[in-house]
């Protein structure tokens, strides 16, 4: 029998922890099968690829992703990757990390590792909230989203508007592609599909830093069935948070 | 072999080259900015990679990252940026990540000043980062031994896999000595010794083989396993690893204990008060974790010994362990100045005098 569809062999057996809904199972999905794609297509070379979890919903990545893998200290995966990446230029190396581990803690870290230009891949999962520890407020969280420390919603007046990341890196010089993606359609899966493998691509051409920011929900924290929670999304983090390419010098 | 005048800092970053040491992460900060300053020319000569990180939080997670492919990583720094860094530690201890640390410890709290000190030993030997972990750590009192120790400390980094630490203080980085220089080591990576590396795994591979650079242990069975296999990394460090120099203890009645660069002027303390017919030793520790407490008991605890002064450039850090050793058998004195003044040789005789009146 022909075999139309299978488990991509760049994840492990393991099963997902993640919540019924939950869009970082997806996400794994898309980054998993692009790096297969590639070593499918003869441009990458199994063995060579290295992933670094965050700390956050997706800390056991690490048992998740079919290769050498880290797990990182909160926010600090981008320099992580950093030294992985220098003693092993020749592999595919990527972050995968939270709102809370990259727009927040991990702000210095995300920052320098575009500005220098390191040729790494973030894949970088805006939940506009912090899951793993219950639904805090993120410097994601939209203005006016109840979070168990923005009880009344957020206010902007005394925290400050929720960060657009991707807009930020897009104007550090060493970035060479950021785009936002949400997962909430099969259009939208396609489209971030599509750029993951994208921004691997260019690692693999050894251009500069790229980031998938990819939109995605927690109906577990936002109190939401998963079906209101891609709803929810679809009606306040998208217009906030515009998808598309925001830079790419591949296409200048 | 040939002695060369080299600075501290200089020779101690040749050092770590000649024993392998290929990637170098770190962040400016005196009196230890000649260790970066030195690694910027030195690394590309010898293929290897000098990298300015972005602060210490970075710099010792590029360590994490490059020291998980199982190359030879160094990071240096001094106190408030070795400070920082205790987040990294204690990861790199959990992920039992063989690596060597550098501090070169100025006066502190806070941004203290910036000359030498050795305010930092409770941070290097009793924890410093979050969890029960230990760092193989050294005080070298010269440039000589720093050098000698660097020759070994990634391959004890490595039998362990602990983090090392140098706990030096400013003076040693910043004084000029001749030293003899070691040849070069050929270090390469060798999966089959590392097999716990990110080397190249691939699907198909041996899972169990899978590099994993983890520190997390979410339930508590394996977070008590995981704790046993570096409790017992521990305890065959403690047993086989500890280092001390006793000076003229055999038949000291006072004791002079003092680690780093204050344990030299401590001998010539013992030497000049010998000369006046004063029986005076002193012992000092060479690795201060795991801390040679026997044999610090065996010397100051002799029948003929009267007295205990122990000096540092602190307010007494050491001196709790020397207490610990003792065990209450011998008067301990303490002497220190903890602006970074360190004590002259007159200062440590005249102590010992008064000691020695009082009794
Ligand atoms: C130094 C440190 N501070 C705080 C925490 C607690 N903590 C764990 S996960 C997390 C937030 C993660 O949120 P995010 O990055 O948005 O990931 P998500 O769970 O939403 O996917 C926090 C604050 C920690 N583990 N380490
Ligand atoms: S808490 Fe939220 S982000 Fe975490 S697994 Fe559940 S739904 Fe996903
Ligand atoms: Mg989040």
């Amino acid at each position: 029998m022909a075999v139309v569809f299978e488990r991509t062999k760049m994840l492990t057996d393991k099963q997902f922890h993640y919540c019924p809904g939950c869009n970082h199972g997806i996400i794994h999905r898309l980054v998993a099968e692009s790096i297969d794609e590639l070593i499918q297509e003869g441009k990458l070379e199994a063995g060579n690829v290295m992933g670094v979890a965050p700390v956050g919903c997706s800390v056991f990545a690490y048992d998740y992703f079919n290769c050498d893998m880290y797990e990182a200290a909160h926010g600090r995966a981008p320099a992580v990757a950093t030294g992985a990446k220098r003693a092993r230029p020749g592999t595919l190396v990527f972050t995968y990390q939270g709102d809370g581990d990259l727009a927040s803690i991990g702000t210095a870290e995300i920052v320098h590792a575009a500005h220098r230009g390191e040729k790494i891949v973030t894949i970088f999962v805006n939940n506009a909230i912090y899951g793993m520890t219950g639904g805090q407020m993120a410097p994601t969280t939209l203005v006016g989203q109840k979070t168990t420390t923005s009880p009344h919603g957020r206010d902007e007046a005394w925290c400050g508007a929720p960060i657009k990341m991707s807009e930020m890196l897009s104007e550090v010089p060493g970035s060479y592609y950021i785009e936002r993606c949400a997962v909430n359609t099969n259009a939208n899966i396609l489209k971030t599909k599509k750029a993951i493998k994208k921004a691997f691509q260019y690692q693999l051409e050894g251009k500069g830093f790229c980031m998938i920011e990819v939109l995605s929900t927690c109906p577990t924290n936002w109190g939401l069935s998963p079906v209101e929670a891609m709803k929810w999304l679809e009606e306040n983090m998208i217009p906030y948070y515009p998808l598309g390419v925001k830079k790419d010098k591949g296409a200048e | 072999m040939a002695l060369t005048l080299m600075k501290g800092s200089e020779a101690i970053a040749e050092a770590a080259i000649r024993a392998g040491a290929r990637f170098f992460f770190g962040y400016p900060i005196t009196p230890q900015t000649e260790i970066p300053e030195y690694m910027s020319e030195r690394m590309p000569e010898v293929g290897g990679c000098f990298l300015q990180a972005e602060s210490e939080v970075a710099a010792i997670n590029m360590v994490y990252g490059a020291a998980g492919t199982g190359a030879r990583v160094i990071t240096s720094s001094s106190s408030p940026g070795v400070s920082l860094k205790q987040e990294g530690i204690s990861y790199c201890a959990g992920a039992q990540l063989p690596c060597v640390i550098l501090n070169v410890m100025r006066g502190g709290p806070g941004l203290g000043n910036i000359q030498a000190s050795q305010g930092d030993y409770f941070q290097g030997v009793k924890g410093g980062g979050n969890g029960d972990y230990h760092l193989l750590t050294y005080a070298p009192s010269s440039v000589q031994e720093a050098i000698d120790i660097m020759m070994f400390a990634f391959d004890k980094a490595e039998k362990y896999r602990m983090p090392v630490l140098f706990l030096a203080d400013g003076i040693i980085a910043q004084m000029m000595e001749p030293v003899e220089m070691p040849e070069m080591v050929d270090y390469k990576v060798d999966p089959e010794k590392k097999p716990w590396a990110c080397t190249g795994w691939k699907p198909g591979d041996d899972p169990a083989k899978r590099g994993v650079i983890n520190s997390i242990f979410i339930d508590t069975e394996s977070l008590s396993e995981h704790n046993e296999v570096l409790q017992e990394q521990y305890r065959l460090a403690k047993a086989n690893e500890q280092m001390w120099e006793c000076y003229k203890t055999e038949d000291a009645e006072f004791i002079i204990t003092a680690f780093g660069t204050v344990a030299r002027i401590g001998k010539t303390v013992v030497d000049q008060m010998r000369a006046e017919g004063h029986k005076v030793g002193l012992f000092r520790p060479i690795t201060v974790w795991p801390y040679p407490y026997d044999a610090l008991k065996a010397a100051c605890c002799a029948p003929q010994v009267k007295g205990i002064l122990d000096v540092e450039v602190n307010e007494g850090q050491m001196l709790e362990d020397v207490k610990l050793a003792v065990e209450g058998q011998k008067p301990i004195e303490f002497f220190g100045h903890f602006g970074s003044q360190f004590p002259t040789t007159g200062e440590i005789r005249n102590k010992i005098l008064e000691m020695k009146e009082a009794m």
